[in-house]
């Protein structure tokens, strides 16, 4: 991985990133029958693409950007909400994780850069969105409820699917992007 | 060298570009240009594709010629490229990308953050570059609810506020509507400073002292402004 | 305003925190309810209308019903109404914090914070430039988005994901390259300050 510090341009897309996952606030979700009716918002898909098509530093920066503006008070997470409030509740771990996520999918995909599809965009995306985002949600979760880690995973497997739904669609849209904007370069 | 004056006396920004290509990865932009640019107005005129675009961008060191040299009043843009850009400012075409701060002082003060200069003379030129063309109104405002037209000379006074004696344009009406279009093109004709126009405004570059034209990289004419657009016109077919 | 509101960021986040972690350690649900209560007494002070409280519980209660019923019902109901008096309470104390500090000093409090950092390569001007691009262009991508999600819902397309995401993303990495030229166009020093060379590459 580069250790060179970010440039004017990696600052633009970062918080043009942020920007970004602000705007998707006002998808309104999708809810798909065969997934129980769980809905799928199109932000919290923002981590997986945030790491898949600027890398795994820009990619976490810009997550973090984005929970900072949470922070301040913008009502930009899903359904309007903002302010510190968000932070606190069972639910906030997932919250946390983005960055973490972010990170993982993007190493993953700046590792292997080179000829990449969509099958192991897939994978990466499935190990760093779904796999690293939980083992920082489910923790928290059951820390803020007092609930045993296995009750909250079992609570939260009902997500799975969307998420593996969620994955695909990344997959097949960081292998687009990435023939046109070829962002993350091969590991130096 | 001396620098020319025009009749009442000012300075005028000279651009040497001297025998400059431009090669992107799979094609080659510019080929074999080489000019002076010495007058106060001058216009770039040309169809898409024709390496107008790239031209001004090589004019404040945005670009780097990958063959050949530009110079500005004397200094190379491939090494002084921030001193450049103090003497040069640049409009782009699209009037929201260009500006970066949410709120209208805030983002005109952009362009002195590398001059750390005192706060008072920071203060006094925002306003002073704000009263310039009637957009002292609009402090306080949050950009996103400006005209097309007022976030264009918004760019500008961004541009200004660091005292540069030549400003390029980048398309600067091709988004505006009509109204707004023509508030810029009578801004930009009435400039202190030198001003070099990539436009489509035939209007507005018969007013020029200049014109260049650009097809497939190469100026293909170079001219009073009626003879080159003349040129334009055929070359279109 | 309201002594709450006048309270510097800084302090407020400070008390937030220990708050927060001083919450945790009281065990007792009629505990928590006095806390709960005394958070309610602050939104009084703060001025704070009763529909700003119930819109921070409200998105919460899908999660805490459920909780409250399978804790209650599978441990005790004491600590059930602990844990969900305990999450009420600091939700709507980090919201109080929020309710009563404007934007730009919560900013101000983070860069502060983050100074620290500077001698680990954090740079405050990256980081304040950053805020500042972010604020300016969520207003411009949430238009590009309606737009686009006009365009494709006049195709039919309106409920596509894939149709959505696409030229939202590509357009926003365009809006990028071009943010980025112009802040370099406008990035230049003064007569005795190092010139940098040629603009940074793409």
């Amino acid at each position: 991985m580069q250790r060179v510090r970010l440039t004017t341009k990696d600052i633009v897309y970062i918080a043009l990133f942020a920007a970004l996952m602000a705007a998707l606030a006002l998808f309104p979700p999708i809810t798909l029958p065969m997934l129980g009716g769980v809905p799928i918002t199109a932000q919290s898909m923002g981590p997986m693409l945030a790491g898949a098509i600027l890398g795994a530093r820009r990619g976490a920066f810009s997550m973090l950007l984005f929970l900072a503006l949470v922070a301040i008070g913008l009502p930009i997470l899903s359904g309007g909400r903002g302010g510190l409030g968000v932070f606190m509740g069972p639910t906030a771990g997932f919250l946390f994780g983005y960055a973490a996520a972010a990170f993982a999918v993007g190493y993953l995909h700046e590792r292997f850069w080179r000829g990449l599809n969509v099958v192991q965009s897939l994978l990466f995306t499935v190990a760093g969105g779904i796999v690293a985002l939980y083992a920082i949600g489910i923790p928290w979760a059951a820390l803020n409820t007092g609930m045993s880690l296995t009750q909250m995973a079992a609570g939260s497997a009902v997500f799975i699917p969307g998420d593996l739904v969620k994955a695909g669609l990344t997959a097949i849209i960081a292998v687009t992007v990435k023939r046109a904007y070829p962002l993350i370069h091969t590991a130096n | 060298m001396t620098v020319p004056e025009t009749a009442n006396g000012e300075t005028m920004t000279t651009i040497e570009v001297r025998s400059v290509s431009q090669r992107f990865e799979d094609f080659e932009a510019l080929r074999g240009i080489d000019l002076v640019l010495a007058e106060r107005r001058i216009g770039i005129v040309g169809g898409n594709g024709s390496g107008k675009s790239t031209f001004a961008r090589l004019l404040n060191g945005l670009l780097v010629p990958t063959e050949g040299r530009v110079f500005v009043d004397g200094l190379d843009t491939a090494n002084s490229g921030k001193a450049v850009r103090r003497k040069v400012g640049f409009v782009f075409q699209n009037p929201d990308n260009q500006i970066v701060f949410p709120i209208v002082e805030e983002d005109v003060a952009f362009g002195l953050k590398g001059l750390k200069l005192p706060r008072a003379e920071r203060d006094a030129r925002v306003t002073e570059v704000l009263g310039r063309y009637g957009l002292e109104k609009l402090r306080g405002r949050s950009v996103h609810t400006l005209s097309g037209g007022e976030k264009q000379l918004l760019a500008l006074a961004g541009a200004l506020i660091t005292g540069p004696d030549c400003v390029v344009f980048d398309e600067p009406t091709t988004l505006l509507d009509l109204r707004n279009s023509r508030m810029v093109d009578e801004v930009i004709a009435g400039l202190e400073q030198t001003a070099v126009v990539v436009t489509h405004d035939l209007d507005l570059l018969r007013r020029f002292d200049r014109v260049l034209v650009f097809d497939g990289g190469r100026v293909v004419a170079d001219d009073e402004p009626n003879a080159a657009l003349t040129r334009y016109v055929e070359s279109m077919g | 305003m309201t002594p709450i509101h006048r309270l510097p960021a800084g302090t407020k986040l400070l008390i937030l925190a220990v708050a927060g972690t001083g919450l945790v350690a009281v065990d007792r649900w009629w505990g928590m309810a006095v806390a709960l209560a005394v958070t309610l007494g602050l939104y009084v002070l703060a001025r704070q209308p009763r529909d700003r409280v119930m819109a921070q519980v409200r998105p919460l209660l899908w999660l805490l019903v459920p909780l409250f019923l399978v804790q209650g019902y599978m441990e005790a109901w004491s600590l059930a109404a602990l844990t969900v008096l305990r999450i009420t309470t600091l939700v709507l104390l980090a919201g109080l914090v929020t309710l009563t500090t404007r934007s730009e000093a919560m900013i101000e409090a983070v860069e502060k914070g983050l100074r620290p950092l500077a001698r680990f390569g954090v740079d405050p001007a990256k980081v304040a430039l950053a805020f500042s691009l972010a604020l300016r262009f969520i207003p411009v991508i949430a238009r590009q988005s309606a737009e686009i999600r006009d365009a494709q819902r006049a195709r039919g397309l309106g409920r596509n994901p894939l149709a959505l995401a696409l030229p939202l993303i590509f357009r926003t990495l365009r809006t990028a390259g071009e943010v980025a030229d112009a802040i370099e166009a406008r990035s230049c020093v003064g007569p005795d300050t190092p010139d940098d060379g040629p603009a940074s590459a793409p």
